[in-house]
């Protein structure tokens, strides 16, 4: 069986899987029940000055019938006190020493930074998780998201924190802002071992059209909260991504944002994630979605070969690049299987109004016939064809060299022939 | 050691009642699937099979998973997603039925996993360290089946002694063909097996070529799942004219070999079970033009699933009620079925008698009870042929277990699993008491 245990800047787990800072994180009983589950770590709910909260919270997004597709909330860090916390990570940690803690923070002032993190070091916390990134409530407190969209105080915060911390220190960021990269490094040069990324996106998730008002509803007035959930996956794994391949970077990233199951873990692994953390997707199933995803990346893992997480952590990130540097030469057709096409001809509407006009209907069958020297390889119809490989997208040897944009740009290598231009 | 099946066999020619699914339908049914929390669905599965866990994995393309899960509650999955009256047990506990929308295709979905296992040759199970204990097993039907692969899990020696040349039990020779086939029972029983250390002994008959006695000074433990005997036979005239039959004989014969139909125009099914419903779907799918079930009861009252009986109808079964044979009449073989009209109290009404036109007669009333086999033995009882177990399997004498048909009257396939691995379980704690485990 493969080696699932990780080490995400020097905090280690048995396996991959950690519950996110959030309601399913709140509290010793809850926690254990997830460990007993077989959840590898867990970042309990953020701890700061209790706060009170508001009825509802909560905002699911139904995607063609698919309910909590995206998900949001406008719910705040811990309601409970500090005391009670820290009294159940210490029991927690009695029940379960394998299975780290990692204690998400959020107060304003350096003596209260100080004062927090020695206490949950105190109380058995493995690491600490700063919460630059809830993008409601806290911010316009001056905390959350306001300390992560401004990689100075996000820099200064994170160098109070490792300065005052015996244990690992993650960064949180969160993804309102237009490049990720300025913030990931302020939280290396303020010190940090690692970041965890994304937190949740600034949104509306819907709006009740009878009453006026925007979701979730609290009694006529709304206001803006963090989406997340299968939803946000394509924009974390970007940031993710950013982060995993920039240069100077090289912390490591426990990824968050849309993890589901097992194959998204992978995903987020490896595009340079060694640990993943997962919220909404427990909210709406419950803890026992880790059987599958244990199961699913042990089966992963054993038909590629890999034995150890860290073999596969980033694996997908060298190739990962600019849009100037892929090979404009690399040219495909569509064929379609004419044996397994059940003549739906979805993709023949598709391209017809969608696309570049290369597939035509026939008179005397069903099947759909590809204009090859129209088709251009964009994948359209393979995405809309119902009936597995019936439609393959086949290399064609057009004689010319790889050529990148930039190649074509710097040094004048020649571009195949556009095709479909008219 | 088990005898090839011939090519040419009568169940080849009928298709799946149930159609497979193909992945993105597999993965969309699995989409729907509530993942509830104590399922009912689980609840309702003889084996307790984790079937939203199973679900979630197929749904996640985490196939692989989802075969052990469900191979883990019970090895023989594969035949039970074809052959269980899933209408009455899981899909009929799926919470969509009370919100009057289609359940979730539960079979399907396990067929789905289970058969590419089979396909992709996934094995998930070893043998235990071996404990040098021996369990002897009688027949080599499911009970049996999954009681030694559970025994072997648990690393002791087995030996299975099957009477007939062929292994598998019912699940062989007596599954209706358009719910699984001869041969896919024999792949099954092969890849259980396939485990190692069951040693099978097809052609043995326990009381004659080996004794009770014998077993029970020869091995640790011993574990009957003989299942049901011979049909059961009305009694009256002309019952022994060539054209009537026993049905399970007929079926078993339908199934293992190429029957002659050339000269059947019209069949009576007699009886209101789950085999008389299955002998007169599978005469009218060999092509017999008219077909009749004949009940001495109501359709109410009749012992045959609603849903198969509904099938039955569909496919140009025909049915008399409250209708009971009393002689069989024809020259050199059975060519009528004269019958009489039974009241409410299944009494023969004065007068009514009426004759049906008959080439082909089976008789599906029942089956003999095995359980007076085991009558020599101080301290198993035995009931209407039935052998007494408690909820373990265990019959009360010391080393002798029992599980499957023999023990519950005729159940399903799923019932049998489920107490040849109960029974399993219970033996290893019997014989390793005071043992150490290696």
């Amino acid at each position: 069986m493969p080696d699932l245990s990780t080490n995400t800047g020097g905090i280690h787990s048995p396996n991959p899987f950690w519950l996110a800072s959030a309601p399913p994180a709140n509290s010793g009983l809850q926690i254990q029940r997830a460990f007993e589950a077989g959840w590898g770590g867990a970042v309990w709910k953020t701890l700061g000055t209790p706060i009170q909260n508001v009825s509802s919270r909560f905002g699911g997004h139904t995607i063609g019938g698919v309910r909590g597709a995206g998900f949001n909330n406008i719910e705040l860090i811990t309601d409970r006190s500090i005391e009670t916390n820290l009294r159940e990570i210490t029991e927690t940690k009695k029940l379960f020493p394998k299975n780290p803690i990692i204690v998400s923070l959020m107060v304003e002032t350096e003596a209260e930074w100080k004062d927090l993190i020695k206490r949950s070091i105190d109380a058995g916390g493995d690491g600490l998780e700063l919460n630059f990134g809830c993008p409601h409530g806290m911010c316009e407190r001056g905390m959350g998201s306001a300390v992560g969209q401004e990689p100075k105080i996000n820099e200064r915060i994170t160098g109070w924190a490792v300065q005052y911390s015996t244990v690992p220190v993650l960064v949180k960021l969160t993804p309102n802002v237009s490049d990720i990269i300025p913030h990931g490094m302020a939280a290396k040069r303020g010190g940090a071992h690692g970041v965890s990324l994304i937190n949740t996106i600034k949104s509306i998730i819907g709006v009740d059209i009878d009453r006026f008002v925007p979701n979730p509803r609290v009694g006529l007035a709304s206001t803006n909260g963090g989406y997340c959930g299968s939803a946000v996956k394509p924009i974390a794994l970007h940031m993710v991504a950013a982060l995993a391949r920039h240069k100077e970077f090289g912390l490591p990233i426990s990824g968050i944002g849309g993890v589901c199951n097992w194959r998204d873990a992978v995903e987020f692994m490896l595009l340079g994630s060694s640990t993943v953390q997962v919220c909404t997707e427990v909210m709406l199933r419950g803890y026992r979605i880790v059987e599958d995803m244990i199961d699913g990346l042990q089966e992963y893992m054993r038909s590629h070969g890999f034995d150890r997480v860290d073999q596969m952590v980033g694996k997908a990130v060298p190739a990962f690049s600019e849009w100037g540097e892929l090979d404009l030469n690399y040219e495909t057709v569509a064929k379609i299987d004419a044996d397994k096409c059940i003549g739906c001809q979805l993709c023949v509407a598709a391209f017809h109004d969608g696309a570049h006009q290369c597939i035509h209907p026939q008179q005397d069958s069903r099947v759909p016939r590809v204009d090859e020297s129209e088709c251009v390889g964009c994948n359209l119809c393979q995405i809309v064809c119902p009936v597995p490989e019936c439609i393959s997208l086949v290399p064609v040897n057009n004689g010319f060299k790889p050529a990148t944009w930039n190649e074509h740009v710097h040094q004048g290598k020649p571009l195949r022939p556009k095709k479909g231009a008219h | 050691m088990t005898a090839p099946l011939p090519a040419q066999r009568s169940e080849t020619a009928f298709a799946d009642f149930k159609l497979p699914l193909m992945r993105d339908a597999a993965v969309a049914e699995a989409n729907r699937c509530l993942f509830c929390s104590d399922a009912p669905c689980v609840n309702a599965c003889p084996t307790h099979i984790d079937i939203p866990q199973f679900i979630r994995k197929i749904a996640t393309d985490n196939v692989r998973s989802s075969a052990k899960t469900i191979f883990e509650s019970n090895i023989l999955g594969m035949s039970c997603a074809r052959v269980c009256p899933v209408e009455v047990l899981c899909v009929g506990a799926c919470v969509y039925n009370d919100l009057e929308q289609p359940p979730i295709a539960i079979g399907k979905l396990q067929r789905y996993a289970t058969d590419m296992a089979f396909e992709k040759n996934w094995r998930f199970f070893e043998a235990g360290k071996p404990t040098g204990k021996k369990v002897a097993l009688i027949g080599a039907g499911p009970a049996s089946l999954a009681a030694a692969h559970e025994l072997r899990r648990l690393g002791h020696a087995c030996t299975i002694f099957e009477k007939r040349a062929t292994i598998g039990g019912l699940n062989t020779f007596g599954v209706a063909p358009y719910k699984m086939k001869a041969d896919r029972s024999l792949t099954e029983a092969e890849w259980v097996l396939a485990i190692g250390g069951i040693e099978v002994k097809t052609g043995v008959t326990v009381g004659e070529q080996v004794t009770l006695q014998q077993l029970e000074q020869q091995f640790d433990a011993v574990f009957v799942g003989a299942g049901l005997g011979a049909d059961s036979a009305l009694g009256i005239p002309g019952e022994n004219l060539p054209g009537v039959y026993g049905a399970v004989a007929w079926i078993e014969h339908m199934k293992l070999t190429k029957a002659d139909m050339s000269a059947v125009k019209s069949a009576v099914i007699v009886g209101g079970g789950n085999t008389a419903i299955d002998a007169s779907r599978e005469t009218r799918g060999l092509g017999v033009r008219s077909v009749t079930m004949l009940y001495r009861g109501t359709r109410e009252g009749m012992s045959g699933y609603q849903h198969e009986w509904s099938a039955a109808l569909e496919e140009g079964v025909g049915t008399a009620w409250q209708s009971l044979p009393i002689a069989f009449e024809g020259t050199g073989r059975v060519q009528r079925v004269k019958c009489v009209k039974l009241d409410a109290s299944k009494r023969p009404i004065a007068g009514t008698e009426f004759t049906i036109e008959a080439d082909l007669v089976l008789l599906a009333i029942g089956q003999a009870k095995l359980g007076d086999m085991l009558g020599s033995l101080a301290g198993v009882s035995v009931h209407k042929g039935i052998v007494k177990v408690d909820a373990h399997g265990f019959t009360g004498r010391a080393k002798w277990y029992a599980g499957g048909d023999c023990t519950n009257g005729g159940k399903e396939v799923v019932n049998a699993a489920a107490e040849g691995k109960a029974a399993a379980r219970a033996i290893d704690a019997a014989i390793m008491k005071g043992a150490a485990r290696a």
